[in-house]
């Protein structure tokens, strides 16, 4: 216990600089954009006096670092500034969000464990073997596809000509269950696919090593059936580096999936994003970069700490 | 122990090509990205139509022996906007790799040669920049820039900024440690001389292999970005701008979202196996 808390102090103690580093990155993006902030949030109708207003209103008129002071210590207190377009609290937004994106999100990782964790298997316990190249192959496939198009072809595949599933929109579960576990199959399967991708080539890389090791080669001469060799002792120092893997990749996807989002019109953090980004709605675009990052983090975090937990050489 | 030096790039150029001539998928790889950069410098040769002549008499028009990938919303042939969009999918495959290594070879050299409180510095840096995912950090960036396709390019270059410093870093850890840097050390050898001649050739392949990967990711990002309408502006042809309009007529003209999106495919999925042959060619742990 005191090891593992020795751990997760120093984990920590690199997370607090880190994030105090990218709260000054995701605060200057606004000064990337050209010329005067105030004249690009006002847009080019506005008059000067109502661009002096914005400047005033969003203390943009202060020196840069008691700019940055302020929207720090309000980010910290949960305010992420005003979203323009919607007139709300940027933090509520995100909040509303993140329930759906969460949902695709699981989904996807369901599907994208269903699929990698078993071929990957198969894969290294018949290596050379066709279903070796045959699953490496849809790993690569599934890294190399562009999500985006592979959304649209799945949309005119099973939603124009077979009517499957439906094209786009987001039907929330208490409202129709059925139809809200529809919406998401083929956003999910879109999103699946390519951390299954990820995951076939970890775990049959991770059981390749696993199978080559001693204590995998003492138990093939006890006389154990290859399944139970494969399964109960290759695979289970094998899904090590697999689960943390899977955590990041979970906190990937909670920064929303930007193009599958918009493409199944689902109003996510991805759709968010486009939207903010489209209709030039600056303080939504910081304030997910920001959560998007700290969940990523998190993640990272939770990983860590699965990777100490599941490793007995740590824990010991 | 200067022509040892400069004996070994040639010995170990030779042995690469070796191990890569042993490997016929990263042959084959090769040999498809080559054709996609002969299609980008041919591109007005090849093309059978003007990719940007709009012709209102043919709009939305299956594949045909005319069209042989049918035509689009305003009647362009769909085939010659794919053929000239290669030219900037291979640039955005190139313009940020470039931007990415120009950029972290000096820093990742300067982390992993110093040491110390500027490594740290460094790293807290880059671990921030990697706590945002790539592709919201190319979006971001490329809001706030303008969209355009330099932004976009540059975008994707600085999003994919710290990989490669973390990378250049490690391998800048690794050769430091190593005898021939040592030996320039004691015999005087300035810290630049020794970044510069000794190192930086040292630290190349893992940056390759690298490279050939975010390539195949710059395409796709870049894609991403004109399918949102942040990178290639209408009417230039981009096969993301060109998949952005195909999405708009996907019941009426599935033909028009076909194409774009298999050659980007293919094209990524060759430079991912191309990536993999050099990491196997250069004996490159994967990272």
């Amino acid at each position: 216990m005191t090891r593992f808390l020795l751990f997760l102090g120093q984990r920590l103690a690199l997370v607090v600089p880190t994030l105090l580093i990218l709260s000054v990155l995701v605060f200057g993006l606004q000064h990337l954009l050209p010329g005067d902030p105030a004249l690009a949030m006002a847009g080019e109708e506005m008059d000067p006096q109502a661009v002096d207003e914005l400047r005033r209103k969003y203390g943009l008129d202060l020196p840069i670092p008691l700019q940055y002071w302020r929207w720090l210590t309000a980010a910290l207190s949960g305010d992420l500034g005003m979203s323009l377009r919607n007139d709300v609290p940027v933090a509520e937004l995100l909040m509303g969000k993140l329930g759906i994106t969460l949902q695709l999100a699981v989904a996807s990782m369901v599907i994208a464990v269903a699929i990698g964790v078993p071929l990957g298997v198969l894969a290294a316990a018949r290596r050379g073997s066709w279903a070796d190249r045959i699953g490496s192959f849809f790993a690569l496939s599934g890294i190399s596809v562009p999500h985006f198009w592979l959304g649209i072809m799945l949309v005119l595949a099973f939603s124009v000509h077979l009517n499957w599933f439906p094209a786009s929109g987001y039907v929330p579960f208490r409202e129709d269950p059925w139809r809200s576990i529809m919406g998401f199959v083929l956003p999910s399967i879109v999103l699946g696919t390519g951390i299954a991708g990820v995951l076939m080539r970890h775990t049959r890389s991770a059981m390749l090593q696993s199978l080559g090791a001693d204590y995998v080669r003492t138990a093939r001469a006890k006389g154990l059936r290859e399944k139970r060799v494969v399964l109960r002792h290759a695979l289970r120092n094998a899904l090590m580096p697999v689960v943390t893997l899977g955590a990041i990749e979970f906190g990937q996807l909670l920064s929303g999936a930007v193009l599958t989002e918009q493409i199944f019109s689902i109003p996510g953090f991805g759709k968010l994003l486009v939207d903010g980004v489209l209709y030039r709605d600056y303080a939504v675009v910081q304030g997910l970069v920001l959560v998007s990052a700290v969940l990523f983090i998190a993640t990272s975090l939770v990983a860590d700490m699965l990777y100490f937990l599941l490793n007995p050489r740590l824990r010991a | 122990m200067s022509a040892t030096i400069a004996m070994a790039p040639d010995t170990r150029l030779r042995r690469v090509l070796r191990q890569l001539a042993r490997q016929p998928g990263t042959l084959l790889a090769a040999a498809v990205v080559l054709a996609f950069v002969l299609v980008a410098v041919f591109a007005p040769l090849i093309a059978p139509f003007d990719p940007l002549r709009s012709n209102f008499l043919a709009v939305r028009r299956p594949p045909s022996d005319l069209h042989w990938l049918g035509t689009d919303e305003v009647g362009r042939d769909v085939l010659s906007r794919v053929i000239h969009g290669t030219r900037i999918s291979l640039m955005a495959g190139v313009i940020p790799v470039l931007v990415a290594v120009g950029l972290s070879v000096p820093i990742g050299l300067i982390a992993g040669y110093r040491g110390g409180w500027v490594d740290a510095v460094l790293m807290r840096i880059t671990d921030a920049m990697l706590a945002i995912p790539f592709l919201i950090v190319a979006i971001a960036l490329a809001a706030f820039l303008g969209p355009d396709m330099i932004n976009a390019m540059l975008a994707i270059g600085l999003a994919s900024l710290p990989v490669f410093i973390r990378l250049a870093r490690g391998a800048a850890l690794a050769v430091r440690a190593e005898d021939y840097v040592e030996a320039a050390r004691a015999v005087g050898a300035s810290p630049m001389r020794i970044a510069l001649r000794h190192m930086l050739p040292n630290m190349a392949p893992p940056l390759l292999v690298q490279a050939s990967i975010m390539a195949a990711t710059a395409i796709i990002a870049e894609a991403s970005l004109s399918f949102l309408g942040l990178g290639q502006q209408p009417p230039a042809p981009s096969w993301g701008s060109m998949l952005n309009a195909a999405q708009r007529h996907m019941v009426a003209a599935p033909w028009m979202a076909i194409a774009p999106g298999l050659v980007i495919f293919v094209l990524v999925i060759a430079l991912n196996v191309l990536g993999d042959g050099l990491r196997d060619a250069l004996d490159v742990k994967r990272h």
